[in-house]
């Protein structure tokens, strides 16, 4: 049924392309997860060193409990959304691209 | 205090309807594959509420808004924590374990590295985190029941519930169904906002009550209650609540703990607060990655695009559910302060059943009616969770244990029948476990587990994704060192903690009393315990990296064509051709 034919010397087999795959896939998400990160440890390094600042009150809430109890949340939906976007985006790239590498190749 | 009809009726029935479907809809689906293959119809709603439902256990409903009325700011990380964890899973290791195909760890642990020695190790962890796991919820049924049936011991309703549950486990329903799990998120959700809501508009919104802890340096006493019934004002706080500074300012009780038992100054604390901090996120972050029963529903969506819809969804559902505990912890210190003088089943763990009771004193039958909201919510919390973990530990019993190691030539009868009495075999446990844990705050039990997983399941996927140069005996060595000394740590932690008990578990544990002495010399080594994360993680990558360079020879032949299927799209369709490839003499 498949359509890919089973050969091993054949584009989608080769080193380069997965390789290349996996590249692009990586920095995609170490560049999410750099931006939750940089969030998620930097909320208590900011607590440590600036401690009066995080403490000043925002309608109740302390800056710092307003963050991390609230504002956290829709950060974190926005990283997840971006990802997904651009993963499919991707994902359609490489697809793409094994076509085109296949015909060259043939 | 007699029983409350309503908190009565709504527990109920959340109970017989919870039954009810689980064994309706195990009639019509029998086997593993029936469930995956009826989960791909499917559509991405019902599924993602599926996932957040699995999801939200005991320690999400009860446990959280316990913590952060106990402990403040620092508990606010769980929640927190809990939901974002899941970012992780969606960036890292949801898409390729998908497109690998394999329903469960210990499946990819088999698949990766073609060995069924590691599915057998790989095994183990799922009792391990699964035991961990339970215990917490263990304690959310004694909880609830103690709280609705006032002078019931906290154990019989441990006993109750774990031989309800697990005996619904084996006679075959709630085997994890899609629906079960759907409507069960649903009762949890509406069953901690609605409370939430009534009693906002009641006491105020959530900033004015978090306002009410002024953060000067000498907490002035709150308002004493004067004789009117209904509570309008803010109670006074009994000796053993944190002050208003510790409680609302990041560095607070939860995380300084050691550190003041050993009596160091509040500046030689902060250090060591910013490390449990930071440990905690470790575990709690990378467990979230690694729970062994959470992979699982990534597989019920009929492609990848709609796998990652649904994590979207997922991430969304569970964020706006974590936003209404620690609400419930923040009203529940401004005007239930007297569970602080509590421990055990009858304290702040138990402030989202007892707060909605405040407001009978003024609506009359309405308190109890919402009481009897979040109890059902509780029910549902507790009961979803732990079938769950019911069903994969035995099935990694039955299945493995026994059809694979013990028997490999037993019939499907035997495998049937030795499911039954593994079921029975893993909820004793479970209850026996559950009964000592009742010292233990929930949250603080999950929270445990979740180091395990992070230490153990999490650096196995992850390194096995990303890195091809893994060989089976680098995967092993640092899963299990990681996770095992993990697991010893969070172990001498919670006995020592049971040891310092003036009920029961205080008397059996007496013999390990002397690790506080211990603790109190060493705070360091109490927090690198008590938060193990943030060691056993690097310990667990260091090693596989370094036995998998020394064993570089074992990296599987295939390799090449195992990192294409879980990294190439699907629609290249490489998966069908790899098990082809696969169905060959050799299997």
């Amino acid at each position: 049924m498949s359509q890919t034919p089973l050969k091993e010397d054949d584009f989608i087999h080769s080193e380069k392309f997965l390789h290349e795959l996996m590249t692009r896939q990586l920095k995609l998400s170490i560049s999410c997860a750099g931006a939750f990160l940089v969030l998620l440890f930097g909320l208590p390094l900011l607590n440590f060193f600036a401690p009066a600042f995080m403490a000043q009150r925002v309608g109740g809430f302390t800056l710092t409990w307003l963050i991390l109890g609230v504002l956290f949340f829709p950060y974190v939906w926005i990283i997840a959304r971006v990802f997904i976007t651009r993963s499919m985006a991707l994902e359609e790239e490489e697809v793409h691209h094994a076509a085109k590498g296949n015909k060259r190749q043939s | 205090m007699n029983v409350d009809p309503w908190i009565l009726a709504f527990s109920a029935i959340t109970v017989v309807i919870t039954i009810w479907m689980g064994f309706r809809s195990a009639k019509s689906s029998k086997s593993a594959s029936d469930f995956f293959v009826a989960g791909r119809s499917v559509s991405v709603g019902w599924n993602a509420s599926a996932i957040s439902g699995e999801y939200l256990s005991a320690a999400s409903f009860m446990g959280v808004a316990g913590m952060v009325m106990l402990s403040g700011y620092d508990a606010l990380w769980y929640p927190v924590c809990y939901a974002c964890g899941y970012l992780f899973l969606l960036l890292f290791i949801a898409g390729p374990l998908r497109r690998f195909g394999a329903y469960t760890i210990p499946d990819f642990a088999e698949g990766r590295y073609d060995s069924p020695v590691f599915r057998k190790i790989a095994v183990c962890f799922v009792l391990f985190i699964g035991f961990f796991y339970t215990m917490p919820q263990m304690k959310g049924a004694g909880t609830t029941l103690a709280y609705i049936f006032p002078g019931l011991p906290y154990w019989v309703g441990v006993a109750v519930v774990g031989a309800v549950i697990t005996l619904n486990v084996a006679l075959g329903g709630m085997k994890g169904i899609t629906l079960v799990q759907a409507v069960q998120y649903w009762i949890k959700m509406l069953a901690i906002s609605v409370p939430v809501f009534v009693l906002l508009s009641v006491f105020g919104g959530y900033g004015k009550n978090l306002s009410l802890n002024k953060s000067s340096a000498t907490s002035p006493p709150a308002i004493i209650q004067t004789v009117e019934p209904a509570r309008t004002e803010r109670q006074a706080l009994p000796a053993k609540a944190p002050l208003d500074e510790a409680w609302i300012a990041p560095f607070g009780p939860l995380t300084t703990k050691a550190a003041k038992a050993a009596g160091l100054t509040p500046e030689q604390a902060r250090p060591l607060s910013l490390l449990y901090t930071f440990s905690l996120i470790v575990a709690l972050v990378c467990g979230t990655a690694g729970l062994p029963h959470i992979l699982v529903r990534f597989y019920t969506n009929p492609d990848g695009v709609a796998a990652k819809r649904t994590t979207m969804w997922v991430m969304i559902l569970i964020g706006v559910f974590y936003l209404f505990p620690p609400i419930f912890g923040v009203l529940g210190r401004n005007f239930l302060p007297e569970l602080y003088d509590a421990t055990g089943s009858k304290g702040p763990d138990k402030v989202v059943l007892e707060l909605p009771i405040l407001i009978r004193e003024r609506y009359g039958v309405l308190g109890s009616i919402l009481s009897g909201i979040t109890c059902a919510g509780a029910f549902a919390a507790f009961m979803s969770t732990f079938s769950g973990l019911l069903v994969s530990m035995t099935g990694a019993l039955a299945h493995d244990v026994y059809g694979r190691m013990l028997r490999p030539n037993s019939t499907p009868e035997q495998r049937m029948k030795m499911f039954k009495w593994c079921a029975i075999l893993i909820g004793g446990v479970s209850v026996l476990l559950g009964a000592m844990v009742e010292p233990l705050e929930i949250n603080f039990m999950v929270g445990q587990a979740f180091a395990i997983a992070a230490a153990s399941y999490f650096p196995l996927l992850f390194m096995s994704v990303w890195w091809r140069g893994m060989t089976m005996k680098g995967a092993a060595t640092g899963m299990l060192t990681g996770g095992l000394s993990a697991l010893v740590a969070a172990a001498v932690v919670n006995i020592s903690t049971l040891a310092l008990d003036k009920g029961p578990m205080g008397k059996i544990f007496a013999g390990f009393a002397g690790i506080n002495d211990f603790w109190k010399a060493h705070p360091l080594l109490r927090i690198l315990c008590e938060q193990p994360a943030i060691w056993s993680v690097p310990l667990s990558i260091g090693l596989m990296i370094l036995v998998s360079k020394a064993t570089r020879k074992t990296i599987p032949a295939d390799i090449r064509m195992k990192m294409l299927v879980l990294h190439a799209p699907e629609a290249l369709g490489l998966k069908q051709e790899y098990i082809q490839e696969h169905q060959g003499p050799a299997h």
